[in-house]
């Protein structure tokens, strides 16, 4: 077959280097944050167990270093049965969002696309609402409100995708405007829901608000297998999301299964949210600051938005979590609040310091 | 054959675009598309593209568009859209690799091959001092040629052009249809482009199809199609051909003359 192909050996080139991905610097800067965004909120809270102390700890757990811990019993079982939970809670949660967030972004070419624009939150909030207005479990003792979060985020999402689908559009606003159909009516459910039972106001608001108490380590293992799963699944196609930067149609004619990728990205991304959402409440903001900041600093490419969204929204989140139990101590503020109040003007300011790009 | 075009029909939401047009396409041959506003010129390339369903048979190299599969056509077909979607702040090599992606596996991951493939792309059109460019401060000809440089970068053997130069100007839409041209020459690159500019279209391709309300009208050379009487009838254009060895054939638009009534009202 004679192609183009042939003119490569007429015009030969030298070797480039190879693209950019996430570069070394950014993955340090990435993994130090982390680090220490762990370290502050495993030392951090109402007794404070020393950053040197914690990391003495926890590497004494590490075989064959010989670093040895001086934690008392108490000081153990703080750290390990209270605080270890809520950051590793908090890092999966964050970088769920905040991946989560970007992936969307991608595949709607959005610059304002999360999951809960296509209705996991207000479906969320409907499952919780249902379940805290009535009482729902609450005489076994069991909390149902993370299975009826996660059911009602994935099923506000399905209804969108599929009214969206039915409709027949190609172009990703359809899809985008069945999301905001469902979210306005699942929304007016949760409001009706709430006036009829006005003694639980309080704690759907809470609720909504977002907290990262957890009843320990069962919640984290619950959370883990679908933020890893998840992860992978967006991680994984970070390629084809820069193909689909230049238009259903042209990642088309590239050879790529438009449909097919949205599909799997959206349900990757809605599954992991939603089980997310289900232990953290709705928290607003990271899926749409975190990889914008990103993208401002660091480059456009998904292959650099994803990793770093993935770990700057993980430590972004934890760091916001400790703010909201320490700063009004012993009281807590709800973390979304946080997240808005402290990550809105941060990401004013990195907006206007770097030059504006597009999703 | 690189391309053999039976009784096409294709329906956009069942309205119907696109009628009983058939062609041929030789390796090697450049066929234009020509017609006015509306005629299906673009839907045909898609339908060739394997970008929309069409009745009748479309066969490249003898296989059914339909049936090869999205990949296995993109491997074989490039295109370059007539409105291209760019991406401001990806840059050029990045934008060029894209082109690469029918030879990847679903998430495959260019390799230093690909980035290779893409260089020598940029580099066939004059293009390698871009690379390190963003998309977003390129001007139109650059542009262009970045987009040529990504279908190029496909290996693939048939291109599709749709209104390559819509938005160039005269000496950028020169250099444009010349590289077409010389990809054309030296790589047997098989070209079929949709034009509006009728002196380009005479020019370039060697064998043109006039396309109107979805149907053909006319094929054959450009002497054969670049007529007065047909431009007249399907464009409603006044124009003037005026076609010597030396200089190959122009179609010269005309101000159609006012009539004595119609002035004074």
């Amino acid at each position: 077959m004679t192609s183009a192909g042939g003119l490569r050996a007429r015009f030969p080139v030298r070797q480039g280097r190879a693209l950019r991905g996430v570069s070394l610097r950014w993955a340090l800067a990435a993994g130090v944050f982390v680090v220490v965004a762990a370290l502050l909120g495993l030392a951090l809270g109402p007794v404070d167990l020393g950053i040197v102390a914690v990391a003495r700890e926890v590497l004494s757990h590490v075989p064959f270093l010989g670093v040895q811990s001086s934690f008392s019993e108490t000081e153990d079982a703080i750290l390990w049965e209270l605080r270890a939970p809520r950051v590793v809670l908090g890092l999966l949660v964050g970088a769920m969002l905040a991946s989560a967030g970007a992936a969307y972004q991608g595949v709607f070419r959005n610059p304002l696309a999360d999951p809960y624009l296509l209705g996991a939150a207000a479906g969320a909030g409907l499952g919780a609402t249902i379940v805290i207005a009535y009482d729902v479990g609450g005489d076994g003792g069991l909390d149902l409100r993370p299975l009826a979060a996660f059911a009602g985020a994935t099923l506000g999402v399905a209804v969108a995708y599929l009214l969206g689908r039915s409709v027949g559009g190609r172009e990703t606003t359809t899809l985008i405007l069945a999301g905001v159909t469902v979210a306005a009516f699942f929304t007016a459910l949760q409001t009706y829901v709430q006036q009829r039972s006005a003694d639980t106001v309080q704690e759907v608001y809470s609720w909504i608000l977002g907290q990262l108490e957890t009843s320990g380590w069962t919640d984290v293992l619950i959370v883990l297998p679908y933020v890893v799963v998840s992860a992978l699944v967006l991680l994984w196609h970070r390629r084809l999301l820069d193909v689909l930067a230049v238009g259903d149609d042209e990642a088309a004619s590239l050879g790529v299964p438009v449909a097919r990728v949205r599909l799997l990205v959206v349900a990757a991304a809605t599954l992991g949210t939603a089980a997310a959402v289900a232990f953290s409440g709705l928290i607003a903001f990271v899926g749409i600051i975190v990889p914008h900041a990103v993208r401002l600093m660091a480059g456009t490419s998904y292959r650099v938005v994803l990793p770093l969204s993935l770990a700057f929204g993980a430590g972004f989140l934890v760091l916001m979590d400790l703010v909201s139990r320490t700063a009004v101590a012993p009281a807590q503020l709800p973390i979304g609040v946080v997240t808005a109040f402290l990550g809105a003007p941060f990401f004013a300011v990195v907006l206007r310091t770097t030059r504006t790009v597009g999703p | 054959m690189m391309l053999e075009a039976r009784d096409v029909g294709v329906a956009l939401d069942r309205v119907p675009v696109v009628e009983g047009v058939g062609f041929t396409l030789e390796e090697g041959g450049w066929l234009g598309l020509i017609g006015p506003n509306g005629a299906g010129k673009t839907t045909i390339l898609k339908a060739v593209a394997g970008l929309v369903r069409y009745s009748g048979s479309i066969r490249m190299q003898g296989d059914e568009v339909a049936g090869i599969g999205r990949r296995a056509v993109a491997r074989r077909v490039a295109v370059v859209p007539q409105i291209p979607v760019i991406p401001p702040d990806t840059t050029v090599l990045d934008y060029v690799v894209l082109g690469r992606t029918p030879h990847l596996g679903y998430a495959g991951s260019p390799g230093p091959r690909d980035v290779v493939a893409a260089r020598s792309a940029l580099a066939r059109l004059d293009g390698a001092h871009l690379v390190d460019r963003r998309l977003g401060s390129l001007s139109g000809g650059e542009r262009q040629r970045a987009v040529l440089a990504r279908a190029v970068a496909q290996d693939a053997s048939l291109l599709l052009l749709d209104e390559p130069t819509s938005a160039l100007d005269v000496g950028a839409q020169q250099q444009v249809l010349e590289l077409v041209a010389s990809l054309r020459a030296d790589g047997g690159l098989t070209v079929l482009s949709a034009m509006h500019d009728l002196t380009h279209a005479g020019q370039y391709a060697d064998r043109l199809l006039l396309l109107d309300g979805g149907r053909e009208q006319a094929t054959g050379t450009p002497h054969e199609v670049l007529t007065e009487e047909l431009i007249l009838r399907h464009f409603g254009a006044s124009v003037r051909i005026v076609a010597d060895a030396e200089t190959g054939i122009a179609v010269v638009p005309l101000r159609p003359p006012v009539e004595a009534e119609q002035a004074v009202s």
